[in-house]
């Protein structure tokens, strides 16, 4: 993949290629749709790459390679970024040595996601520069320049991508780059990286100097530009709306922001003027068109209907050139379900026999919710299983409250479940609790990467595991069950009904590996095995798969 | 900007090969010359539900995704996927289902989806090799024989009267 190579990639391709050229010391996140393939693209390439247990830690690890003055790109999906948003606000006032840039990859239209938030808010919210993205081209080339801003600024970077970014292919053309790598080493600055109250104000401070400085780049970057046709209707857009703009309205002229924090509001001033009439695309909240209209500049945005979902150019003509939107019966599509054979229908066929109360959590599993299961009742956010089932068991009448059960995967279990279980040995409901971590030894949900309960890397080397029944002893939970659900056997049943018929706190490991992964992980273990045995050359070949 | 754009949507059902196929067309356009967005939604595909993608191509293409009613062609994987695409298809566009080629042929359930790529590459201008050269590249070596055999089964089998959309780079 030399410069000047025409290449068809992905959005989240062009990011882990952009990283390799950029030599980028470390790649750090959390698996999730739309963002997990940015990582594994740029482990594939060679780069040092690793799955965090959650976003947060993600972004810690990604500060403390910065703080060392070396590269790092830390990656995660829009609702990542909740989760990281403590670091990140931090990492504002301290600044980095070494370039961080922060994937933020929303989903617009909820392919995959809880919810549709739109994440360009947190970099406002922050303090921290934030570029967008319309194609794998500017994937690749927005990277890079994160990189350098990162650098120049001593500021973390967002990265904002959508879905249709991060999963599209287009066209990428690599070009050749010159950023020069530092040797890691510490160089001691604790009064900006100690954030004590007297030091945090100094660095307040600092970051909005460094924004309103920014402020001027953005006005003169070249990532900010128009390109003036008819003059009776201008748009203003950034990220993806501007490919749908262009095509809905090849002939009006275009105000096309890739950097959009701080906005170059001067720049946006000058264009409104120059045109009769200016239209805001932009998908999701109306970030573009608020901070606009604040600053008294006439600009018109879309009717609220074009906040939900994808935007599309169909839905960009109407935006543009009027006209309501019409909601279109269309006929849906299949609904996903959980695989024949999967265990998890067990255990929801007995979850749904009992008529209990699931308060449940994100990844495959949640589709018990649908027919012929209907065995969950909530599900907000990673690892919110195991609160809300605590919090339903102290409120209900017994009689109910007996019934609750909160029900986790093992990645998400390692990702936001633990703190949960500390709360439970800690303020334990009247009725006790039942825990049900559903162990089927891979991130299944969003395509069987690895986590630290599995032993294994991204790369799927072997690491130390974290054993979730010492987690869950070491917590101190005394009654804790490991059974294998599956169909003939009635040891799920069993357990189930002695932990529900006691008001004690129980932790049920349903353990046996993912039906789609378990092709896959016999052939890590014969790699494991056959490293352990032989040479150097057998383990590449086995890396290699 | 309407004819200097071919647009064919995919569908089908997780697992169907829905992605491989629009990526082994996406790539097969794009070395014969075209520019190409190719976009998807995945996300909970592998649980059953339904795929689409969307594959555009000519000189330049902008959004990637194909807008509704101006599709040229619906590749279909599984004929109760027509009916929710069928307000992508443009008037007078092509539909190809297995139902259009002997899919008695095809060398197994799994290469549907290239049997109907054979049937597509009669209505474009991209050369056999090419598309052959991309499927050796995206298949596993081991597959790549019964996906060929596929493709030339979907391309000489099938039964639609052909009235080609062939457009070049200019």
């Amino acid at each position: 993949m030399d410069a000047g190579e025409r290449l068809l990639l992905t959005g989240d391709e062009a990011v882990g290629l952009a990283a390799i050229h950029c030599r980028v010391f470390l790649g750090t996140g959390y698996p999730g749709t739309p963002s997990t393939e940015i990582l594994e693209y740029f482990s594939h390439l060679g780069g040092k790459a690793q799955w965090a247990p959650n976003e947060k830690v993600a972004l810690e690890v990604g500060i403390g390679v910065a703080f060392s003055g070396a590269r790092s790109l830390v990656t995660m999906k829009h609702v990542g970024l909740n989760v990281a948003s403590d670091p990140l606000f931090s990492v504002a006032y301290t600044g980095v040595d070494g370039g961080l840039v922060v994937v933020s990859a929303d989903d617009p239209g909820m392919a995959s996601s809880q919810n549709e938030q739109d994440n360009r808010r947190y970099a406002v919210a922050a303090g921290v520069p934030m570029f967008e993205p319309s194609d794998a081209q500017e994937a690749y080339d927005f990277t890079i320049a994160a990189f350098e801003l990162s650098e120049k600024y001593k500021i973390p970077v967002l990265l904002r991508m959508t879905t249709r970014v991060c999963h599209s292919r287009t066209a990428v053309v690599p070009r050749k780059i010159n950023l020069s790598v530092t040797e890691p080493s510490y160089n001691k600055s604790a009064e900006t990286k100690v954030l004590i109250p007297a030091y945090a104000r100094a660095a307040h401070k600092r970051l909005r100097k460094k924004l309103s400085e920014l402020k001027d780049w953005s006005e003169n970057s070249a990532y900010n530009y128009s390109i003036m046709k008819d003059r009776t209707i201008g748009i203003i857009t950034s990220g993806i709306s501007y490919v749908h703009s262009v095509e809905a309205a090849p002939d009006v002229s275009i105000l096309k922001l890739g950097f959009t924090y701080p906005l170059p509001m001067n720049k946006i001033a000058e264009f409104v003027k120059s045109v009769k009439r200016c239209v805001v695309v932009e998908e999701g909240d109306p970030y573009l068109y608020e901070t606009i209209r604040a600053a008294g500049i006439p600009v018109e945005g879309k009717s609220e209907s074009f906040r939900f979902g994808e935007l599309n150019v169909q839905r960009v003509r109407q935006i543009i050139f009027g006209g309501e939107e019409v909601e279109r019966k269309i006929p849906s599509g299949k609904a996903p379900q959980l695989c024949d054979g999967c265990q998890y229908r067990v255990v929801y066929d007995i979850l749904h026999k009992f008529g209990c109360i699931v308060a449940g959590d994100i990844g495959c599993y949640t589709l018990g919710v649908l027919p012929p299961f209907n065995a969950m009742d909530t599900c907000l956010c990673m690892g919110a299983s195991i609160g809300v089932g605590l919090g339903l068991r102290h409120a209900l009448p017994p009689e109910q409250a007996r019934k609750v059960v909160s029900v986790i995967g093992d990645s998400t279990f390692i990702h936001s479940g633990i703190t949960g279980l500390v709360e439970m040995v800690y303020n334990p409901p009247p009725t006790g609790h039942v825990v049900i971590i559903l162990d089927n030894q891979t991130t299944a949900m969003t395509v069987l990467q690895e986590h630290p309960g599995t032993g294994r890397k991204l790369n799927h080397e072997p690491t130390n595991q974290v054993v979730l029944e010492e987690v869950v002893k070491g917590v101190g939970v005394k009654n804790l069950y490991i059974v294998e659900p599956r169909v003939g056997s009635d040891s799920f049943e069993k357990v189930l009904t002695e932990a529900l018929n006691r008001d004690a706190l129980t932790v049920i490991i349903a353990r046996r590996p993912c039906l789609l992964a378990s092709k896959k992980l016999k052939e890590f273990e014969r790699c494991e095995e056959k490293q352990e045995l032989s040479s150097n050359k057998e383990k590449k070949q086995c890396q290699a798969k | 900007m309407p004819g200097e754009v071919i647009n064919v949507l995919i569908a089908g059902l997780g697992g169907q090969g829905v992605l491989t196929a629009s990526d082994i067309l996406a790539f097969t356009a794009f070395e014969y010359g075209f520019d190409v967005k190719k976009s998807e939604l995945k996300g909970m595909s592998q649980r059953g539900g339904s795929v689409t993608s969307d594959v555009r191509f000519g000189k330049k293409v902008w959004s990637p995704m194909i807008p509704p009613g101006e599709a040229d062609y619906l590749l279909i994987l599984e004929s109760t996927q027509v009916e929710p695409n069928l307000h992508m298809l443009k008037k007078g566009g092509v539909i190809i289902t297995p139902g259009d080629v002997d899919i008695s042929q095809v060398p197994s359930k799994q290469t549907a989806n290239t049997a109907l790529l054979g049937a597509l590459s009669i209505y474009l201008p991209i050369p056999e090799e090419i598309w052959l050269k991309v499927i050796s590249k995206i298949v596993a070596e081991k597959h790549f024989e019964k996906n060929k055999v596929a493709f030339l089964i979907g391309k000489t089998t099938y039964k639609k009267n052909i009235v080609p959309n062939l457009i070049k780079i200019v």
